[in-house]
C-alpha cells in the first residue's frame, strides 16, 4: 500500500515545505571561496548564473554577464535559487514508508534502501511482468539523466511504461513541430526576435514564465516592432502591446484561421515560398474559407476590427517572429492549436531567415533536451521513433543488445495512472516529478498511489507524490551534479557542478545505477560520471534528428553553448533552422525541412470546442497558470521564503463584472467547483481578465491546488492535458478554507 | 573609487514587468542583507498589471541632506547620495517626509534612514548595480548614455522633475517616450490610454479600437523630450 503513512500535518512538520530565508547553520561564514559559472536550475531559458560557494555551501549568487543569453539577467527565481540549498528539508537519509515512526518514515540506509528497492521490482515483475512496474521521469533532469533513465526503463527494467512530467509541457507543440516541419526545436535563435517587424505572442505569460525573453522582446519593439498579444488575460507583457486580442480561452485555432482567411484574402502570402517549400496549402485555403472575420469574432470572443488589424500587420510585414506556449497547447485540441499557428507562419514565408522566426517557449529547465533522449514513452535517442525498425536497431546497437529485446511505445503519464486503476501497473519509480500537484484532477492521482503496491521515490526533497512512497531514495540537486541541458533556442549548455550531495545522498545517476546493480543487471550502467554518458548520448544521437554528435563539454565551455543539430566535431552548430541550402538527414540535400521531399507540410487545424464547454451548471470557464515567483509544482520554491512571500497563496482572477454577478468582493473566499471538485481561494478582482473567465494558478499542493478542479481531458494525438479550459461554478464561500499545507 | 562619471542609472517603467526579481537582488546586498531598498508597488492592480520601481534618484541637491538636523546624509563627488551614517543618524525622519520621491526607509529596529546608495559597494569598484544586473526587462539599466540612447530611440532620458514650486535635477534618469516615437497603432496618441478588456470583446466593441497603451508617458512627461 503506498497510503500516506502519517497525517499531512505531522508530514509537513518534519520534512516541509518549511521556508528558507537565510542559510541553514548560524554563524557560519558566506563569504564565497569561489564562483561556479553554471545556470538557473528552473525554466527553460537557462540562463547563465553565477553561484557563490563557501565550502561544500551554495551561499548566493553573481550575475554572469558574458553569457550571452541572459547577460547577467536573472528573475526573482534565479536570484533566490541559492536557498534551496543547506535547506532544513532537504532529504540527508534514505527513507522507509513506517506509520509507527514520527512523521512516517524512518531512517534507513542507502544500501539497504536500494536493496528492497531491487526486490520489489523483481517481485512485481516477476508476478505481473515487465510491463507492470512504471517509470515517471522529468524534464528538469540534464540530458545525461534523461538519457539514462530512458535507456533504464527499456534495456535494465525491460518496461515500455516509461513517460514524464514534459507529458504536462511540450508534447502539444513537439508533436504538431514534427507534423509541419519534421523536427521539433525551436526555428530560430532569440536574437531574430529583435529584428522582426511584428512580435506575434500566442498564449504565453512571457513576463511572468519567461521573464528574460521580455527583453527580446521590448528590444524588438525598440527597433519599431509592433507587439501582438493574444491571451484570455492583460499579462504583464500585454499591458504595453501593442495590440490585444483578448481570446476565449479554447478558441485559438478559430483565430489562426480567421487570420489565415484573410491573409488570402488580401494576398497577404508568400508564393513563392509555398510552391517552392510547401505541401497542402489548397486543402487549408479551403478550410478556411468559412472562417470569415465575423465568424472568428463569434466564436474567439475577440472585436472583429481587432482580427482585421492583427491580420493586416500580420500579413503586410517584411520579418516576423510567432511565439506560443502553454496557453494555446494545453488543450484538448493544441496539436492543432499549433499547426494553426503554423500554417500562419507558413503562409508568410517568414522563416529560416534572420528576423523571421517562429519558437514555442519551452518551460521546463531541460524541456527541450528532456524530450529528445528518451524518457518519452515513444521515443528513443536522438528524437528516434521507438515503433520505427531503423531507429530501433541504431539505438540497440549502441546499447550493445537485440533490437527486439527493446519495449514497444508505452503509454502518457496520465495513461498510467489509469493503468494503476486497472491493475496493469503495480510498482512506481519516480524521479523529478510531483503528479499530485501537477496532473489534472489529483484526487484521481492521489487514489491511484495508494492503489500501488509499490512506489519509490528519488527526489531531494519530500514533495507531497513522494509522501507516499514505500521507499524515498535522496537524490541530488542541479547544483550537486554535472551535464548538460538543451535551453529554450536549442543551445545544448553546462550545468556546472558547485558542492557534493550532503549525508547519504546521491547524483540521481548513481542511484539508477546501482539500482541496476542491485537488479544483477550491470552492463550498460557502469558510466563513472556524466561526461561519460554524454559521449554515448552524442553515439546514440549520431545521424538522428536531434544529433548531438559533434557536441561536447568543452565546446559548449568555450562557445557559450552549441546549437543542436551539430553532428560533427568542425559542425558549427544550428543556430536557425530551415536556412536556404541547409543540410538535414531526413531531406538529404532536397529541401529545407525535415521530410524526404525537403517540404514543410500545412496541415488542416479544425475547430472543435474544449472537452468541457461551459453549460448552465457550470457557466463559467476556468483556465490556470503559473506567477512569476514559482515554478511548476512547487518542490523547490515553495521552500524558498522570499518567493512564498511575493505570492503567499493562489488567487482566483475575475472580471469586477463577474464579481459583481456573483457577490464577491476583492479579498472574500471564492469557491470555484467543477464536475471534480473544488477549491477555495481570496478572490483578485481585476479588470485584466475576461469577465466569462477566471485564473488561477496552479504551485500549490493540498486544499489549495486548482488541480483539484482541473480536467484530465487530454489531446488525442499529444495526450497533453486541458489545464487551459474547464468548466465552473464560482460562488461566494461560506467561512475561510482549512489550509494544512504551508 | 567614485562610480565613474560616464555610467548612468535609466529608469524606464513602461518596460517593467513588476517580476520582482530587483526586490530579490537587492535584499542581497551585503550590506542591508534581507532588506530591500528599492520599491516597486502597483500602481493600481485592479485596473492594470503596470509596477514601478524605484530607486534613490540621487537628487543634485538632495532634499533629504538639506533637512537632516544631523548632517548625515553625505553626497559624494561622483554624485551618489549615500544612505544615512550610523554614527549620525538620529532617526528623526525628517528625510522620509520630505524626499519628493519617497524613497528613504526608516527602519525602527536600527532606528536608523537606510535607503539605496546606487550599491556603492558594486558601483564603486566597476560592477553594475545588483538590480539593474538582473532586471529582466531593461526597466533598469545601469550603463553609458551612448548605449541607453543607441538602444531605445523610443525614449529619451529625463532628470528634471518638478514638485510644486521645487525644480529638482538628478543623477538617476527617468526614460520618457518621444512624441515621434509614440506606439504604433495608437495614431500618435498620448497620455494613458488604458485598454479595458471588456471593450476588445466581440460581445461590445462593434466600433471602437483601443490601443494599449499603457505607458506612464502622462507620469514622466517633461520637459525637452
Amino acid at each position: 500500500m503506498a497510503t500516506q503513512p502519517a497525517t499531512t500535518r505531522d508530514i509537513l512538520e518534519r520534512f516541509g515545505p518549511h521556508r528558507a530565508y537565510a542559510l541553514n547553520g548560524n554563524g557560519v561564514g558566506t563569504e564565497p571561496d569561489r564562483l561556479v559559472k553554471t545556470h538557473c536550475c528552473f525554466c527553460g531559458q537557462q540562463c547563465g548564473i553565477q553561484l557563490k560557494v563557501n565550502g561544500n555551501r551554495v551561499v548566493g549568487f553573481e550575475p554572469w554577464e558574458e553569457f550571452p543569453f541572459n547577460r547577467g539577467m536573472l528573475c526573482p527565481k534565479g536570484v533566490k535559487r541559492y536557498l534551496q540549498g543547506s535547506h532544513p528539508d532537504r532529504l540527508l537519509h534514505a527513507y522507509q514508508r513506517d506509520p509507527a515512526a514520527p512523521a512516517g518514515f524512518r531512517p534507513l540506509s542507502y544500501a539497504a534502501a536500494v536493496e528492497q528497492v531491487a526486490a520489489a521490482i523483481q517481485r512485481i515483475q516477476a508476478q505481473h511482468g515487465n510491463d507492470a512496474f512504471a517509470v515517471l521521469s522529468g524534464a528538469s533532469l540534464t540530458n545525461e539523466k534523461a538519457y539514462l533513465m530512458g535507456k533504464f526503463a527499456r534495456m535494465c527494467l525491460k518496461t515500455a511504461n516509461i513517460d514524464y512530467n514534459g507529458r504536462l509541457c511540450m508534447v502539444s507543440a513537439g508533436a504538431a513541430n514534427k507534423l509541419a516541419f519534421g523536427i521539433d526545436r525551436a526555428a530560430n535563435p532569440w536574437s531574430d526576435i529583435v529584428s522582426a517587424e511584428v512580435v506575434w505572442i500566442s498564449g504565453a505569460n512571457i513576463a511572468e514564465c519567461a521573464p528574460i525573453t521580455t527583453h527580446y522582446i521590448w528590444q524588438a519593439r525598440e527597433n519599431g516592432a509592433r507587439v501582438i498579444v493574444v491571451d484570455p488575460r492583460i499579462t504583464p507583457i500585454a499591458r504595453t502591446c501593442d495590440l490585444f486580442l483578448p481570446i476565449k480561452p479554447g478558441r485559438d485555432i478559430a483565430l489562426f484561421n480567421g487570420i489565415f482567411h484573410l491573409m488570402i484574402e488580401n494576398d497577404w502570402l508568400d508564393c513563392d515560398f509555398i510552391e517552392e517549400h510547401t505541401l497542402g496549402f489548397d486543402k487549408v485555403a479551403e478550410h478556411v474559407r468559412e472562417w470569415t472575420p465575423r465568424r472568428t469574432a463569434e466564436v474567439t470572443g475577440i472585436a472583429e476590427r481587432l482580427i482585421r488589424q492583427a491580420a493586416e500587420w500580420w500579413g503586410r510585414a517584411r520579418t516576423s517572429f510567432l511565439l506560443h506556449a502553454r496557453g494555446i497547447e494545453h488543450h484538448t485540441h493544441g496539436v492543432q492549436n499549433v499547426l494553426g499557428a503554423i500554417n500562419m507562419v507558413l503562409a508568410s514565408g517568414r522563416i529560416g531567415r534572420p528576423g523571421c522566426g517562429y519558437a514555442t517557449i519551452t518551460g521546463q529547465g531541460n524541456g527541450q533536451g528532456g524530450r529528445e533522449h528518451g524518457q518519452k514513452c515513444d521515443q528513443l535517442p536522438g528524437g528516434r521513433d521507438i515503433a520505427k525498425p531503423e531507429h530501433r536497431a541504431q539505438v540497440a546497437a549502441v546499447w550493445g543488445i537485440q533490437p527486439d529485446e527493446l519495449p514497444g511505445p508505452g503509454v502518457d503519464a496520465y495513461e498510467i495512472f489509469r493503468k494503476i486503476d486497472r491493475g496493469e501497473v503495480r510498482g512506481l519509480l519516480s524521479i523529478c516529478f510531483n503528479p499530485k500537484v501537477s496532473l489534472p484532477d489529483n484526487a484521481f492521482v492521489g487514489r491511484m498511489l495508494d492503489k500501488l503496491e509499490f512506489y519509490v521515490a528519488i527526489d531531494f526533497f519530500l514533495n507531497e507524490t513522494a509522501r507516499h512512497a514505500e521507499i524515498v531514495l535522496p537524490g541530488s540537486l542541479q547544483e550537486e551534479d554535472e551535464g548538460t541541458v538543451t535551453q529554450i533556442e536549442g543551445r545544448v549548455i553546462k550545468i556546472n557542478k558547485c558542492v557534493d550531495p550532503p549525508g547519504e545522498a546521491r547524483q540521481d545517476w548513481r542511484i539508477v545505477q546501482d539500482i541496476a546493480a542491485a537488479l544483477g543487471r550491470k552492463r550498460g550502467f557502469t558510466f563513472a560520471n556524466p561526461r561519460e554518458i554524454f559521449e554515448e548520448l552524442r553515439r546514440a544521437s549520431a545521424g538522428g534528428v536531434a544529433d548531438y554528435a559533434g557536441i561536447t563539454y568543452e565546446r559548449i565551455e568555450q562557445e557559450f553553448g552549441v546549437f543542436w543539430p551539430c553532428p560533427s566535431d568542425d559542425h558549427p552548430g544550428t543556430s536557425r533552422l530551415f536556412e536556404d541550402g541547409c543540410w538535414n538527414p531526413v531531406a538529404r540535400g532536397q529541401g529545407r525541412f525535415y521530410f524526404p521531399d525537403g517540404k514543410a507540410r500545412f496541415h488542416v487545424a479544425a475547430y472543435s470546442p474544449p472537452a468541457e464547454d461551459i453549460d448552465d451548471d457550470y457557466p463559467i470557464i476556468l483556465t490556470t497558470g503559473r506567477v512569476v515567483s514559482q515554478f511548476l509544482s512547487g518542490t523547490q520554491t515553495r521552500r524558498i521564503g522570499p518567493l512564498v512571500d511575493q505570492y503567499a497563496n493562489p488567487r482566483v482572477e475575475m472580471h469586477p463584472r463577474l464579481a459583481g454577478r456573483l457577490g464577491i468582493a476583492d479579498g472574500e473566499w471564492a469557491t470555484i467547483a467543477s464536475r471534480r471538485g473544488s477549491c477555495t481561494l481570496r478572490a483578485q478582482v481585476v479588470t485584466t481578465i475576461r469577465p466569462d473567465t477566471v485564473f488561477v494558478p496552479y504551485h500549490w499542493a493540498g486544499a489549495r491546488s486548482i488541480n483539484q478542479v482541473t480536467i484530465a481531458a487530454q489531446d488525442p494525438i499529444s495526450k497533453i492535458p486541458e489545464f487551459k479550459v474547464c468548466a465552473v461554478r464560482v460562488f461566494k464561500a461560506d467561512a475561510a478554507p482549512e489550509f494544512e499545507e504551508m | 573609487m567614485p562610480v565613474p562619471d560616464q555610467y548612468g542609472f535609466f529608469i524606464d517603467p513602461t518596460r517593467c514587468i513588476g517580476c520582482r526579481a530587483c526586490v530579490q537582488a537587492c535584499a542581497e546586498c551585503d550590506t542591508h542583507k534581507g532588506m530591500p531598498m528599492i520599491h516597486l508597488e502597483y500602481l493600481d492592480r485592479a485596473y492594470s498589471t503596470q509596477t514601478m520601481p524605484m530607486v534613490c534618484m540621487h537628487c543634485d541637491s538632495p532634499t533629504c541632506a538639506e533637512v537632516c538636523p544631523a548632517d548625515a546624509i553625505k553626497k559624494g563627488e561622483d554624485g551618489v547620495v549615500r544612505s544615512a551614517l550610523k554614527a549620525r543618524c538620529l532617526g528623526c525622519n525628517n528625510c522620509v517626509l520630505a524626499c519628493p520621491f519617497g524613497v528613504p526607509k526608516m527602519e525602527s529596529d536600527f532606528d536608523l534612514m537606510m535607503k539605496c546608495d546606487m550599491c556603492y559597494d558594486r558601483t564603486s569598484i566597476g560592477k553594475k548595480p545588483l538590480c539593474a544586473s538582473v532586471c529582466p526587462s531593461g526597466a533598469l539599466f545601469f550603463g553609458t548614455r551612448e548605449e541607453i540612447e543607441r538602444q531605445r530611440p523610443r525614449s529619451a532620458p529625463v532628470n528634471r522633475f518638478q514638485f510644486g514650486e521645487q525644480t529638482i535635477t538628478t543623477k538617476v534618469n527617468m526614460m520618457a517616450p518621444r512624441p515621434s516615437h509614440a506606439p504604433p497603432g495608437t495614431g500618435g496618441l498620448r497620455g494613458g490610454v488604458r485598454v479595458e478588456v471588456t471593450e476588445c470583446l466581440h460581445e461590445t466593441a462593434e466600433d471602437k479600437f483601443f490601443p494599449l497603451d499603457l505607458m506612464t508617458v502622462g507620469l514622466f512627461e517633461s520637459e525637452g523630450v
